[in-house]
């Protein structure tokens, strides 16, 4: 009886123990996807030539959806493999078109 | 029980039933309906093409009328036949055959055929208040769909549209089923080749349909709002309607034959007496062909001029699809290789498939090569390639499919004499049609001409394809009388009257509402056939008897669809006259409407008992 209580105990303060490790996560990403963001607009603000200054902003928007997606809608979470094969593909086919379309219609 | 109340019913309450239905089986049986009747429709246009081609300068019908029919024809065979009865299969049978008790969305699944129906009903309306039916080919290439007058291309763009919306939602909803719900025991690599082709399947149309839908909205805008995506004096870009559309168009080929596949790699084995042979390199080659046949699209655009580099890449590319196809053509014929086998109509159709399907395959990879296609394109070269793979593949897999699940899904067995005799009628005349026409195309015969010359070396050959193609025809009305003989008379059969192998032989043949009174403990590839080689013969339960969760019947889908239905008809219309705005709006508050109703209102569901469970016989 004791015994079982005591086990109980443990995976309850592994689970807290767990809990405060994903809080932590999310604030850091917050914190990071807020700064990202700050960035950019002052990347726009401090007069940045336009070569310098689109393909910087469009990195740190790659990185803030991989962000989202991993971290606030739990994709790194296990039992997200299908989603994640979905979405890859999906991000696949959509380049693959843009590019021939770049290529062979306008270029 | 419940099936004696169900017959007490008077045509009032059936037909409210339908109308509120979400289960699967009784969806899959209004596609298949649904699909059936479009199949008729599209069927009577090729015949009217075909005696207006049956001797030199014909002139049965007119050039503009003869238009309409082949663009009729072939839009109504894709999207309103060949699909949904494909959909209709993979709702009757994918969710019984994984061990679930419905689908993963019941009410979007009614909301999708309910969307598909309407859409094609919407597109044959043209005929009677479109001043025409669409007549710019099933493609609709910009600009001649620009030009087209009178309002046939609104009613193919609207019809389309709807019925695009429905199948998104079809496909999205059997990826979601597959991923979450199968039973105890089912991982993937123990799922049937039906469910598995279903599921790519489904993945095919959630990444190949948003770009007709796309393609669709800027052929809208053209027609309707006076844009210009695809005007060229304007500055807009007529190439890029053929791109989309194909990026659509060429996945939605592999939509159709991958269920078909499917349902080979069922039957075969099933009336062989062995497993599958190469169940895994099966489910590789699925996959393959899928990605390759995203990458393949432009082979339809040779003639473009795309430059000699575009070109290339894409032959190649689609060449390469031979190679996962020619991998299940051995895989199936290894099954066979050894097995008992039983010839019925079933396997008749199974058997007469694999070599109808190669020779399509081989004119396939002959069109592919991209120098040879500027010789064939546009012929009737083109018309045979790909009514083999479309005929001799899909159609052949909907009549082995129905002969092979009719008792399963309705409780009868087909009449065998007749399943006979329909398939050789069909696959005689299927042959004396379409590979004439391989010839004709080479001799110079252009596709899309409403009449041919006389002494050109084409007479002979017309006349044969035609004489085809009306026994073709006979065929598929033996079929029909088949169905209704077996309707009323047909002998009634077990749950598994083909000794076969998977899940859905393990349940009551029609089953009950809740598939599964207990799910079933999987326990291998082709559970059934396990339980019958250890000498159990049937599904171990993975749960005790428990009350069943179902969801009630809603008339909302069919509510929402009314409006998106009104409103397209709206739009078709507001172009002559403002006033159909009013439908517009209308039609759209209706849907909206329906939807927010039914976002707001709980729906619970209900419980099937316990106790009502275990009264009801095994
Ligand atoms: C080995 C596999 C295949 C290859 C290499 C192949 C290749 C081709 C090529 C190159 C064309 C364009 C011909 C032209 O317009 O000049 C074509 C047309 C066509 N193919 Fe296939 N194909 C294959 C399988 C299929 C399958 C499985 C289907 C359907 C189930 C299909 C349906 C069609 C249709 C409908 C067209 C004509 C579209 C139109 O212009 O209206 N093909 N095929
Ligand atoms: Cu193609």
């Amino acid at each position: 009886m004791n015994n079982e209580n005591m086990n109980i105990d443990k995976i309850n303060s592994f689970q807290k123990q767990q809990n405060k490790e994903e809080m932590k996560k999310q604030i850091i990403t917050f914190v990071l996807m807020i700064a990202f963001t700050v960035v950019a607009f002052a990347v726009v603000a401090s007069g940045l030539e336009a070569i310098y200054a689109v393909p910087l902003i469009l990195i740190l928007a790659v990185v803030q959806v991989g962000f989202q997606f991993y971290y606030f809608m739990h994709m790194k979470d296990e039992g997200h493999e299908v989603p994640a094969a979905l979405i890859y593909g999906g991000i696949w086919v959509a380049i693959l078109v843009a590019l021939t379309m770049a290529t062979i219609i306008w270029w | 029980m419940s099936i004696a109340t169900t017959q007490k019913k008077g045509f009032g309450a059936v037909l409210w039933d339908y109308l509120t239905t979400v289960d699967h089986k009784k969806i899959g049986n209004m596609y298949i309906a649904a699909g059936a009747f479009f199949f008729l429709i599209g069927g009577l246009e090729a015949l009217i093409i075909r005696i207006q081609l049956i001797k030199p300068e014909n002139d049965f019908i007119s050039a503009g009328l003869y238009n309409e029919m082949i663009t009729m024809h072939g839009t109504t065979m894709i999207f309103f036949a060949a699909t949904p009865i494909l959909i209709g299969f993979m709702n009757a049978i994918m969710p019984l055959q994984i061990g679930a008790r419905d689908v993963a969305f019941p009410f979007l699944n009614s909301l999708g055929f309910w969307l598909f129906f309407f859409g094609g009903v919407l597109l044959n309306l043209s005929w009677i208040f479109g001043g025409g039916a669409p007549d710019a080919g099933w493609t609709s290439y910009a600009p001649l769909s620009l030009q087209s007058p009178g309002h046939g291309v609104d009613f193919y763009v609207m019809g389309l549209q709807l019925s695009g919306a429905g199948t998104l939602m079809g496909g999205i909803n059997f990826i979601v089923t597959i991923v979450t719900m199968r039973a105890p025991g089912m991982t993937y690599m123990r799922m049937p080749l039906f469910t598995w082709t279903t599921f790519v399947t489904s993945i095919l149309i959630l990444f190949a349909f948003p770009a007709l839908t796309v393609g669709l909205f800027l052929l809208m805008f053209d027609r309707m709002f006076g844009s210009a995506f695809f005007d060229v004096a304007l500055g807009g870009n007529a190439i890029i309607w053929q791109h989309l559309f194909w990026i659509f168009g060429h996945p939605e080929v592999y939509i159709l034959i991958l269920p078909a596949f499917g349902i080979f790699s069922e039957i075969i084995p099933a009336f062989s007496k062995k497993r599958l042979f190469g169940y895994t390199s099966m489910v590789f080659a699925t996959f393959l062909i899928a990605f390759l046949g995203f990458m393949v699209w432009a082979h339809h655009m040779f003639t473009v001029g795309l430059g000699p580099v575009a070109n290339a890449i894409f032959a190649v590319a689609t060449m390469a699809i031979a190679v996962p196809t020619g991998i299940k053509i051995f895989n199936w014929l290894a099954t066979m290789w050894g097995g008992s086998i039983t010839i019925n109509s079933a396997m008749l159709w199974a058997l007469a498939f694999i070599p109808s399907f190669t020779i399509g395959g081989m004119t396939g990879v002959m069109l592919g090569a991209a120098s040879a296609d500027y010789q064939y394109h546009d012929t009737y070269f083109v018309v045979a390639h790909f009514h083999y793979v479309i005929v001799g593949g899909v159609v052949f897999g909907i009549f082995a499919a129905t002969h092979y699940w009719y008792p399963k899904m309705f409780g009868r067995i087909l009449h065998e004499g007749l399943g006979k005799l329909s398939f050789w009628l069909f696959f005689i005349g299927f042959h004396l049609t379409f590979f004439i026409q391989h010839f004709l195309g080479l001799m110079g015969m252009p596709r899309r001409y409403w009449v041919f010359l006389e002494n050109q070396g084409l007479d002979t050959g017309n006349l044969i394809s035609t004489i085809g193609a009306f026994l073709m025809g006979l065929g598929t009305i033996v079929v029909l009388i088949n169905v209704v003989y077996t309707a009323v008379k047909g002998k009634k059969v077990s749950g598994d009257p083909w000794d076969a192998r998977t899940l859905e032989w393990a349940i009551p043949s029609p089953p009950p509402e809740y598939n599964f009174k207990q799910l079933p403990l999987v326990r291998g590839l082709d559970p059934l056939w396990i339980e019958k080689t250890e000498g159990k013969g049937k599904m171990t339960p993975a749960e005790p008897v428990v009350d069943i969760h179902m969801p009630n019947g809603s008339i909302y889908p069919f509510i929402m669809t009314i409006g998106f239905f009104i409103a397209s008809i709206g739009f078709i219309f507001q172009v002559d006259n403002n006033v159909w705005l009013l439908a517009v709006y209308f039609g759209m508050a209706l849907a909206l409407g329906t939807m927010v109703v039914r976002s707001l209102k709980d729906d619970h569901g209900y419980h099937i008992h316990k106790e009502d469970l275990e009264r009801e016989a095994d």
